[in-house]
This record gives C-alpha cells, structure tokens and sequence, in this order.
C-alpha cells in the first residue's frame, strides 16, 4: 500500500463498497453528533485523505487499549481505517523489533515532521528515567522527541490521559500523564479503561475530515463521545429515578435489572459513551451485564473512594466518630453545666440584700 | 488538589471534623441547657405535667387559627420550606444510602421527580421567607447576621444538591458533589452554635410550656 494512495482508493482496494463507505460516514456524522448534511462532506474529504503518518508510543501500559482497538472490532471498517492510516511505530503491532524498529519511528518523524498524528498510551514515570525505557531512551525524553514534531497528540486510554492505574495512589513511579508533560500541543485525550474503539476511529475520523482536533470538554475529551454521563444514557436510569435500586448482586432487584447506584455504580459522575455505543460491536456495556459502572474514563478512578462504595457514602467510620464525639460533647456539656451550676451557687451565695440604706449611700 | 481528591477529602476527613463539631456541640448546648434544672416542685399537680408536656411536643406542630390568620404568609411558607427539607433530606435514594451506613437504619426511597420537584418548591419557599425578612419593617429590624447565616446554611445544600443532581454545568460532576457535601457540613458545623439549634432545643421548650399548662395548679 503506497503512502500517498487516498483514503478512498485504499478503502476500496480492501473491497469496502461505496454504499458501505457511506453508510460508515453517516453513522459516523451522527455519532459525532454531526448534521446529515455533513456526510457528503464527510465522504468527500475522506475520500480524499491522504494516509497520515501515525506513531504509537507505548508507556506504562497493559496493551488492553491496544487490544481493544485491534481485536474487538475486526474486521469492520472501523478496524479497515486502521490499516489505511500509515502505521509508522507501534511496538506491538509492528514486525520490526530492534533497531530497525526505531529506525522506522525516526524515518516517519523526519519524513512527515510537523504532520504526523501521535499516539499515546500508558502513563509516564518520572521518579526515575529508568523505570521505563524503550530502546534504552527512557519515556520522558522518547515522548519529548516524538513530541516535538506532531501536529496533534491522541493520549489513548486513561493512564495516557490522566496517569491511570500507574497514577494511583502511591504512585510509586511518579507515573504522569502526556498532557503533564507536553504543553505545547494540542492534546485529545481518549480516556477509558480501555477506550471503546469506535471513539478513538471517529476521533482520527474527524481528524482526517477536518484536519483539526474536535470540539474538547475541560478534559479535553471529544465532546461527541464524552459529552454526557453514562447515567444520562443508561436503560437503567427509570428505576433510578423510581428509587428501585439492587441492593447486592444476586438479590431480586439485581434480577430484575434495577439501578446499580447502591452497589457503587460511578454512572452519574463518569462521562463516556459506554451506554450509547457499547462493547463488542454492540452487544452491551459493564452495566448491562450487572456490574456497576468504574468510572474509568475519569481521571483517579482508581482512588475514588471504592468500586462498590456508592458515591454519597462517607470513605471513613462515621459512625465510631460519631459515638465518641456523643461521648465527648455529654462529658463536656455535664462539666460546662456543673460549671455553670457551682457559678450560680457562689453568685447565691455572694448575694447581698440591698437595704435602704445601702440605696441612701448612693446618694 | 483534583476534583476526585477534593470529594475524597469532603467524603472523608471533612465529613469526620464537621460530624464531631456538630455532634459535640449539639450535645453540649443540650445537657447545659438540661443541667440549668427546674425549680422543685413541692406541690402535688392537679393535672399531669408529664401528660401536658408529651402532648404539647405533638399539638404545637399544628399552628392554631389565630396564628394562622394573623400571618399566613409565614405559616404557609415556614411549613413549606420545613417539610420539604426534610423530605429531601430522608427521601433521596442517595441520602438513605448515607443514613444506612452511619445508623444502620433503612427505609423505601421516594421517586426522584417528587424528589426533584420537592425541592424546587423548597428554594422557592426560602427565597420568599428571605424577601419576607427583608421587606417587612419589623422582621428587618429584629434580623441580625446570625439570621442571614441560618438562612444560607440552610439554603446552600438544596441550591448546590439540585446543582449537582442535574450536573449543571458550572462544574465537573465529582465537584457538584463535593460541593453539596461540603454545604451540608458547613451547615453541621453552624448548627449548634446558630438558632439552628431549635431543631433540638424546640421539644424542650414545648414540653416545658406543655408540662407548665398540664400542671392545672394544686391538687386540693
């Protein structure tokens, strides 16, 4: 496949038809909460494309956004944009390995400097350089070089995005994330434990079409996938609203699908299409399948107080304090009140009858 | 400080100090008041002054005709506002949850929509008590700070409660959330020191004036 072949061309070499092309655009325009008008354009500009240049870097990571972006999907045409961007660097997806590896990466970046797309996932350590390396360039700089020639930076998944699980507390690597480090370009952040493959496609969709970042909330997510609350979206939410919730996994509210909100569920706070797009071409979501929502696009999800804590719940005792500080006030309220009662006592006690001559005295 | 670090923070360590300052401090203001004692009764009491006391503590909540007439319009929205806080506070599936772990205690939840509208309904009543307070002369002239503060402590967790129901978009969701929390605390923290207080001290008053009226003098 040739680097300046258009997007079209390879699409259609790969056997996508016309209409399947469109079909994708439309429902790419109305995920991206796009106009129907804009498909044409959509179309148009794709077609068009040229095959961006596109490096992935790989940090603290487990793979599992990788994975999601590479398995679930396969082989839709979600998953054919992939083989049409010119994957430059992946470490996991390549067949080089070795020097020839950076090699590549280094070609792509003198090639196409201040064009290519990267990728980001996994967060960053900077307690020390030598935690993480690859090719014996430790993150920080490789980031910092790779950086420094990128016309957009997609921080893929929530360790890339806002530190992840290396992140959680007590962050024993000093594991950051790209937008900690980078400051100077632009940055969307895909975050999701991992992202749902459609949502990191539409993005570089966009991307192509436009040849400009989409529309970012104060995370600086994509606001078309991240721009309401798995609670707002979710099946579940009139049970919610009718105050049925489960109250365990097994009991009758769980059986009959009620709310997960007392079992933990992060949904009304956590902002992902989750509920809209789902998991495995559609099938379902965490929350479809029993289990309260994580929170995993949120940054610190890992330390927000308890995956089966409900969000109004205290993340401490209260009760014992509350027992002692019952205690406590009783005690000093009988001291104050024995205080106050002795005071009396000697103010009775010190009282002295004015007479009439006292009164005259005055005068 | 990140957002998810300051609702664990509100969850946690803030929730610990407000619930120990409320706490001690209601107990305190309770047992002092208790400690200032009675004068000894060396008569025996015609009535029961036990039975007149309990009774008043239920009687009083119904206001009589009188009262009613003369101000309705603080009648109407003092109850309004009171029930209404009240049903938010032990009504919301969420607070339940919260109630549940602390006492151990459970009850069924009421529907969010009521929830939601029961609120509103609520802010409306205290910003009319407020422009009562303000427009009436008297009401104006007999109003210090401390009544102001009441009033916001009071105001704040349903204003910023709604906020962060319906993630108005003034803040991250975690930091709707923290901020309702920390204007509950906040009014934890004010009550035992405030008029608030009446919450507690208001069935010893009536069971006081309940008992003073059930004595019926001396029994012959």
């Amino acid at each position: 496949m040739s680097k300046d072949e258009t997007l079209g061309e390879a699409l259609r070499q790969q056997g996508i038809s016309r209409r399947g092309f469109l079909k994708f655009c439309a429902a790419t325009a109305s995920m991206m909460a796009l106009p129907p008008s804009m498909v044409p354009a959509i179309a148009a500009a794709l077609e068009k494309a040229r095959r961006p240049s596109v490096i992935w870097l790989s940090f603290q990571e487990c793979t599992g956004c990788t994975e999601s972006l590479t398995r679930s999907h396969s082989p839709t045409v979600e998953g054919l944009i992939f083989d049409v961007i010119s994957l430059d660097y992946h470490h996991t997806l390549q067949a080089a390995s070795g020097t020839a590896a950076e090699a590549a990466r280094e070609t792509a970046i003198e090639e196409n400097y201040g064009k290519y797309l990267l990728i980001v996932d996994g967060s960053i350590p900077t307690a020390n350089p030598g935690y993480s390396t690859i090719a014996g360039v430790s993150n920080v700089d490789m980031l910092k070089e790779v950086a420094k020639g990128a016309a957009a930076i997609v921080a893929v998944g929530s360790c890339a995005a806002f530190g992840g699980i290396p992140h959680a507390h007590p962050n024993p690597t000093g594991a950051v994330s790209v937008s900690d480090l980078v400051k100077d370009k632009p940055i969307i952040n895909v975050p999701g434990c991992p992202p749902i493959p459609v949502v990191i496609s539409g993005v570089l969709l966009h991307y192509l079409t436009f040849g400009a970042i989409p529309e970012l909330d104060s995370l600086s997510r994509p606001k078309a996938y991240y721009g309401q609350s798995i609670h707002d979206r979710c099946y579940r939410r009139p049970f919610y609203d009718k105050g049925l919730f489960a109250e365990g996994f097994d009991d009758e509210g769980a059986k009959k699908g009620w709310c997960l909100y007392k079992l933990g569920c992060k949904g009304p706070t956590t902002y992902n299409a989750c509920a809209t797009t789902k998991w495995n071409a559609g099938t379902s979501f965490p929350i479809e399948s029993g289990h309260p929502c994580l929170g995993c696009s949120e940054p610190d999800f890992w330390d927000g107080g308890g995956f089966y804590k409900a969000l109004s719940m205290p993340t401490e005792d209260i009760s014992r304090t509350a027992v002692y500080a019952i205690g406590a006030g009783a005690a000093a309220g009988v001291a104050l009140g024995a205080l106050n009662r002795a005071k009396k006592a000697k103010a009775t006690k010190a009282h002295e009858k004015v007479t009439i001559n006292d009164l005259e005295k005055g005068n | 400080m990140t957002e998810t670090e300051l609702l664990l923070w509100v969850r946690g360590p803030a929730l610990q100090v407000a619930t120990v300052i409320f706490l001690v401090g209601v107990a305190v203001r309770f047992i002092e008041i208790l400690m200032l004692g009675r004068q000894k009764d060396l008569a025996e009491a015609r009535g029961s002054a036990l039975a007149g006391g309990l009774r008043t503590i239920v009687t009083r909540s119904v206001p009589d005709r009188g009262t009613i007439q003369r101000s309705t319009f603080n009648v109407v929205a003092g109850y309004v506002f009171h029930v209404g806080f009240f049903v938010v506070l032990l009504f919301f599936a969420p607070h339940i949850l919260l109630f549940h772990e602390v006492l151990g205690l459970n009850w069924p939840a009421l529907p969010t929509p009521v929830i939601d509208a029961t609120t509103v309904v609520t802010i409306i009543a205290l910003l009319a008590v407020l422009v009562h307070r303000v427009l009436h002369p008297v009401m104006r002239f007999l109003s210090r700070f401390q009544d102001y503060l009441a009033w916001l402590v009071t105001i704040l967790p349903l204003v910023t409660g709604y906020l962060a129901f319906h993630r108005v978009g003034v803040a991250p969701p975690p930091t709707l959330i923290a901020i309702h929390i920390l204007s509950v605390e906040l009014l934890m923290v004010v009550f035992p020191f405030t008029k608030l207080m009446h919450a507690v001290t208001l069935f010893m008053a009536r069971y006081y004036n309940g008992a003073i009226a059930g004595y019926k003098g001396v029994k012959s």
